[in-house]
């Protein structure tokens, strides 16, 4: 296979990176490259410039800043998954990442690159919509940040302009009592979810489900933060009719399609079943630290 | 194609230095394979998916089909030629031929680097992590088992200093 033919610049700085983006019509930034090499391959993407962005070194960190964990964009899935920072401030981000691709595509893939590509299946876009980051873009004009939950437009879709590059994610800490858990379902290790749930709770002084945040991959156009079952739920005692409840109206707000790896049917219930059990962990955990 | 400019390529690959003059959407697999002749590395899915393309980018293992060969830039590159030849097979190959890891030898390449990361990074103390790290590399004959345990074979040798993280390295190709 081959990429139709393209020109190619190497940045070796943000500015001329941006610059390189605002010169060109149909430019692609290439980073970790893990997203974008297939398509490219397969020539779903057909540009006649790539940046890459590899060498920018500024861009890799992981650092604490007013109550944060900030990311940078080229910070590699293997790096993010050993971070101490993210074991003792993300601990669900720790979590989800054991689920993140192979240990070559972890080598080389990046924070920044999974959520530009916006799978609805993977676990960056979700756990920035989970977690209430603040995604950061950067053209040659300035930066504007943007929340998560109006960070994915569609499928493989963002808000990302053309001349923009994601350069930066701020990550809210999860407070050290809150319940949380991430399941998740794939035909084979490191294979894409067919449906995985995300959650974190609080446990207030009554008893009562609160803080609730629901947030799920796999089942629709994009990743999905369930905010009328968080509405729904919070307030409540913890119960399993409760859960079925929920359950119950799973499908009117998921959108699962049927491929060759499942069906429609088969991810909802999926949803559900998952959804059951990754509440019952994180409220078990909740209840623990109270 | 004719306004498209040609990019220079500086590379060590298997401890030699190598300058080219390439397309900028040459793949690394192919340049390795058709540019170097170094055709251990194997080509199968060509998206990412089978890992038979695995090689070693500054010591990480990385599919070799999902990285533009001018992204190698500067960098360092080991493939399976850097391992042991015929003749002398390293402590990692011989443990695959005693244990039975391969039988038409498709995947091998991509096998051998991922483990040989493997072996120098991780703890490898449960078959568990072994299973989890190598599953990104597909192999349609052997079931695997024989692939664990050539694996488990050499991280316990590994463990009782019965061979060292040299041992099972790269080399460079002059010391072949």
């Amino acid at each position: 296979m081959k990429p139709v033919p393209f020109n190619y610049l190497c940045a070796y700085s943000l500015e001329e990176a941006l610059t390189h983006l605002r010169n060109s019509d149909d430019a692609k930034l290439i980073a970790g490259g893990q997203s974008l090499m297939p398509m490219l391959n397969f020539r779903v993407v057909q540009p006649s410039l790539l940046v890459d962005i590899g060498k920018l070194v500024e861009l890799d960190f992981i650092k604490e800043d007013a109550g944060d964990i900030v990311i940078g964009a080229l910070t590699r899935h293997n790096t993010v998954a050993q971070s101490d920072l993210v074991i003792d401030h993300l601990p669900i981000m720790h979590e989800a990442l054991k689920h993140v691709a192979h240990l070559a595509v972890r080598n080389r893939g990046t924070i920044g690159g999974s959520l530009s590509h916006a799978d609805p299946a993977a676990e960056y876009p979700m756990l920035s919509l989970l977690l209430e980051a603040i995604i950061i873009c950067e053209s040659v004009d300035g930066k504007r940040e943007i929340s998560a939950n109006e960070f994915f437009i569609g499928s493989l879709s963002t808000v990302i302009a053309d001349d923009e590059i994601l350069t930066q994610i701020r990550f809210p800490k999860i407070n050290a009592n809150t319940g949380w858990a991430f399941e998740e379902f794939a035909q084979r290790d490191g294979d894409f979810a067919l449906a995985a749930v995300g959650i974190l709770v609080d446990k207030d002084s009554e008893g009562c489900i609160t803080n609730l945040r629901v947030g799920m991959m796999g089942v629709g156009e994009t990743a999905l933060r369930l905010t009328s079952i968080e509405e729904d739920l919070n307030g409540q005692t913890y119960s399993d009719q409760l859960l079925d409840k929920a359950v119950a109206n799973l499908s009117s707000l998921l959108l699962p399609n049927t491929d060759l790896h499942a069906s429609e049917e088969y991810r909802l219930h999926l949803a559900g079943q998952l959804f059951k059990r990754t509440f019952k962990n994180a409220w078990n955990m909740a209840s623990t630290k109270k | 194609m004719s306004d498209i400019e040609k990019v220079s390529l500086w590379a060590i690959v298997n401890g030699k230095v190598h300058e080219d003059l390439i397309d900028p959407r040459l793949l690394l697999s192919d340049y390795l394979r058709n540019h170097l002749g170094l055709t251990g590395t194997h080509v199968g899915c060509e998206h990412g998916v089978c890992g038979a393309c695995t090689i070693l980018v500054d010591g990480a293992s990385t599919r070799s089909c999902l990285m533009l060969a001018i992204q190698a830039n500067g960098l360092e590159i080991n493939t399976v030629e850097s391992l042991g030849s015929p003749e002398h097979l390293n402590p990692l190959q011989k443990a695959f031929n005693e244990h039975h890891g391969l039988q038409c030898g498709f995947c091998t390449p991509g096998m051998l680097m991922t483990a040989t990361e493997m072996l120098q990074k991780y703890p490898l103390k449960t078959d568990e992590e072994i299973r989890g790290l190598l599953s990104g590399n597909l192999c349609r004959c052997t079931g695997y088992q024989g692939i664990v345990d050539a694996v488990r074979e050499c991280a316990r040798m590994r463990d009782s200093g019965a061979i060292t993280i040299k041992d099972i390295s790269p080399r460079a190709e002059d010391s072949l």
